[in-house]
C-alpha cells in the first residue's frame, strides 16, 4: 500500500459534490496540478470532509483539484502526508503553514 | 502500613489538579477532538507555569536536576495529570516535561554529554527501538535485528515496528542481536544517531490511538561506532528489561486518570439525564454500573499504589507492577465503556471525550507487554523463573 495519497484528482465543484460529511484527509492542488494545500476534516469540522473543502476552496480561488481520502485516523494520516511532501519536494505545499514535524523516508 | 497521603502530597496534587483544570481542560476545549499538541505559545507559558512549580522534568533524578519526587507521589501526579481527553497518551500535552530515555543516566560520561544533556537541554529527542515485526513481547526471543562487528564498528541490518517519536529523533537506542545465542545474553543497545546512512523511517503506522503515533524503521547497513553501545556486549536485554518493568507504573497510573475522570463526568450527568420520567441515577442498572466502576478504580489505584511502594522501598516490585498494569488497563477500559453506555448517544461521539479514551485505552491492554504476558510475568514470580 502506497503512503502517498494516489486517489483521481477532481475538479473542485464536483468533488463539493461528490463529498460527504466523513472525516478524513484532502489535498487541493492548482490547475497545473502543483498541490497547493493539505488539510484534514477532524472531529470538530461542520459537515466533514464536504464543509472544510467547500470553504477550503472559496479561500483559495486558484485550487482547481481536489482528492481526499475518507480516513478516521485523519491526525496521524495528515502529518503522514506533510512528511511525505516534504520528503518528495524539499518543502511543505505553499499555502500549509509552517509546522514542526518529523522526518520520514518512505520506501520508493 | 499508613493509607493516609501526607500533608506534601495532598498540596502537590491539588496544585496538578488545579493546573489540569483550570489551564489544560479549557485550551483543549478549543483543539480538535484528536489533538496530540497544544498551540507552542500556550506550551511555552504552560511550561514555565510547571517549572515555577517545581515539577518540570518530573522523572529527571535530583542529582541531574530534576525535582526531587517519590515514587508514590509521582504515582499520584500521573493519575491527575492523565484526567483530560488527550491525557491517556499526551497528560498535559508533555507540559510538565520528560526525562527523555533513562537509561542515559547509566550511560558513559561521553555518551550522556552527546545524547542525555542535550536531551534534559530539551535539543535532542530519543526514541526507544525495541519491538520488531517478529513480536514485541518477547524481545529476548523477537529481536532479528542483527549488528555484526567491523573493525571499530559495528553493522546493524533489520527493523523495527510500533516506535513512537523516530521520526522526531535525533537519536534512539536499538536493540540488536549480537551473538548467537538466540536469548536474552545475545542482544546489545546502541545508541543510534538518526542521521547515520541506513536508518530510514519507513511510514506511521495509523492505529486507534489519536497520539504519538508508531512509525517502523528500518536500518541497512547502518555503522554504529562501539563507542555507542550503551551498557555490556550482550547484556542490552537487561536494560530493556528494566525499562518495560518501570513503564507499567505510570502506564497504569495514567489509566486510572482517564477512569476516574470519566467517573466523575458520569455522576454529574446522571442525575441531570431523564428517561420516562425519572433521572437516569434512579434506576438500578445504572446505579450498579457507577458501584463496579469505583470498585474498578479503587482496585486499580491502591494496586498500583503498592507497585510504586514497593519500588520506592527499593524492594523487587515486577510482580507488583504486572498486577497494576494488568488490572489498571483493563479495568479502565470497563470504566470508559460503562459510562459511554450511560451516555448513550453522547458518549460515542466526538464531542465528548469517551470516544478517544474508548480506542486509546483498547491499546493499554496491548503497550507494554499485553495482559495476558503480565499474567506470565505474574505466575513466574508465583512459581519461579523455570517457568518458560
Amino acid at each position: 500500500m502506497s503512503i502517498r495519497l494516489e486517489k483521481d484528482w477532481v475538479a473542485g465543484e464536483d468533488a463539493v459534490q461528490r463529498l460527504a460529511g466523513n472525516l478524513g484527509v484532502y489535498q487541493l492542488a492548482n490547475a497545473q496540478g502543483q498541490i497547493l494545500f493539505i488539510g484534514y476534516a477532524g472531529g470538530n469540522s461542520a459537515f466533514g470532509l464536504k464543509g472544510v473543502v467547500r470553504q477550503a476552496l472559496e479561500d483559495q480561488a486558484d485550487a482547481a483539484w481536489v482528492r481526499w481520502e475518507v480516513n478516521t485516523a485523519y491526525m496521524s494520516r495528515y502529518k503522514e502526508l506533510l512528511m511525505i511532501h516534504e520528503h518528495d519536494h524539499g518543502v511543505l505545499p505553499p499555502r500549509n503553514t509552517p509546522m514542526a514535524l518529523g522526518k520520514l523516508r518512505p520506501a520508493g | 502500613m499508613n493509607l493516609q497521603l501526607t500533608e506534601e502530597q495532598e498540596l502537590v496534587i491539588a496544585m496538578v489538579r488545579r493546573f489540569v483544570r483550570d489551564e489544560i481542560l479549557p485550551l483543549e476545549l478549543a483543539l480538535d477532538p484528536d489533538a496530540e499538541e497544544l498551540d507552542p505559545e500556550d506550551n511555552a507559558r504552560l511550561v514555565a507555569m510547571t517549572k515555577e512549580m517545581g515539577l518540570y522534568g518530573l522523572d529527571i533524578p535530583p542529582e541531574f536536576g530534576g525535582p526531587d519526587i517519590d515514587l508514590v507521589t509521582r504515582t499520584l501526579m500521573a493519575v491527575e495529570m492523565a484526567q483530560h481527553r488527550a491525557g491517556l497518551y499526551v497528560p498535559c500535552y508533555g507540559t510538565f516535561g520528560g526525562a527523555g530515555l533513562a537509561q542515559l543516566f547509566e550511560a558513559t560520561p561521553e555518551q550522556q554529554e552527546k545524547y542525555l544533556f542535550p536531551t534534559l537541554r530539551g535539543e535532542k529527542r530519543g526514541f526507544f527501538g525495541l519491538s520488531e515485526p517478529s513480536g514485541g513481547s518477547d524481545p529476548a526471543r523477537a529481536i532479528q535485528t542483527k549488528a555484526v562487528r567491523d573493525g571499530d564498528d559495528w553493522v546493524i541490518n533489520g527493523g523495527k515496528l510500533w516506535i513512537s517519536g523516530a521520526d522526531k529523533a535525533q537519536y534512539g537506542l536499538v536493540f540488536a542481536r549480537t551473538a548467537n545465542d538466540k536469548g536474552r545474553d545475545g542482544v546489545t543497545c546502541f545508541i543510534v544517531d538518526t542521521d547515520t546512512p541506513g536508518f530510514s523511517v519507513r511510514r506511521i503506522v495509523h492505529t486507534l490511538r489519536s497520539a504519538r503515533y508508531a512509525t517502523e524503521l528500518s536500518f541497512e547497513d547502518m555503522r554504529v561506532p562501539a563507542s555507542n553501545i550503551l551498557g555490556e556486549l550482550n547484556k542490552g536485554f537487561a536494560i530493556a528489561n528494566d525499562r518495560l518493568t518501570k513503564q507499567r507504573i505510570p502506564y497504569a497510573a495514567g489509566c486510572i486518570g482517564v477512569a476516574i475522570k470519566a467517573q466523575e463526568m458520569a455522576l454529574e450527568y446522571v442525575p441531570q439525564r431523564e428517561t420516562f420520567g425519572a433521572p437516569l441515577s434512579s434506576r438500578q442498572s445504572i446505579q450498579w454500573m457507577l458501584v463496579d466502576n469505583e470498585i474498578d478504580i479503587k482496585q486499580s489505584l491502591w494496586l498500583t499504589l503498592e507497585a510504586a511502594a514497593k519500588a520506592e522501598r527499593g524492594e523487587p516490585f515486577r510482580k507488583e507492577a504486572a498486577i497494576a498494569k494488568l488490572v489498571a488497563t483493563e479495568a479502565g477500559g470497563r470504566v470508559v465503556d460503562r459510562c459511554m453506555q450511560m451516555f448513550g448517544g453522547l458518549g460515542v461521539a466526538k464531542d465528548l471525550p469517551f470516544e478517544r479514551w474508548y480506542r486509546e485505552m483498547r491499546i493499554r491492554r496491548i503497550g507494554e507487554g499485553p495482559s495476558e504476558v503480565q499474567r506470565h510475568v505474574i505466575a513466574r514470580e508465583l512459581l519461579g523463573s523455570s517457568l518458560r
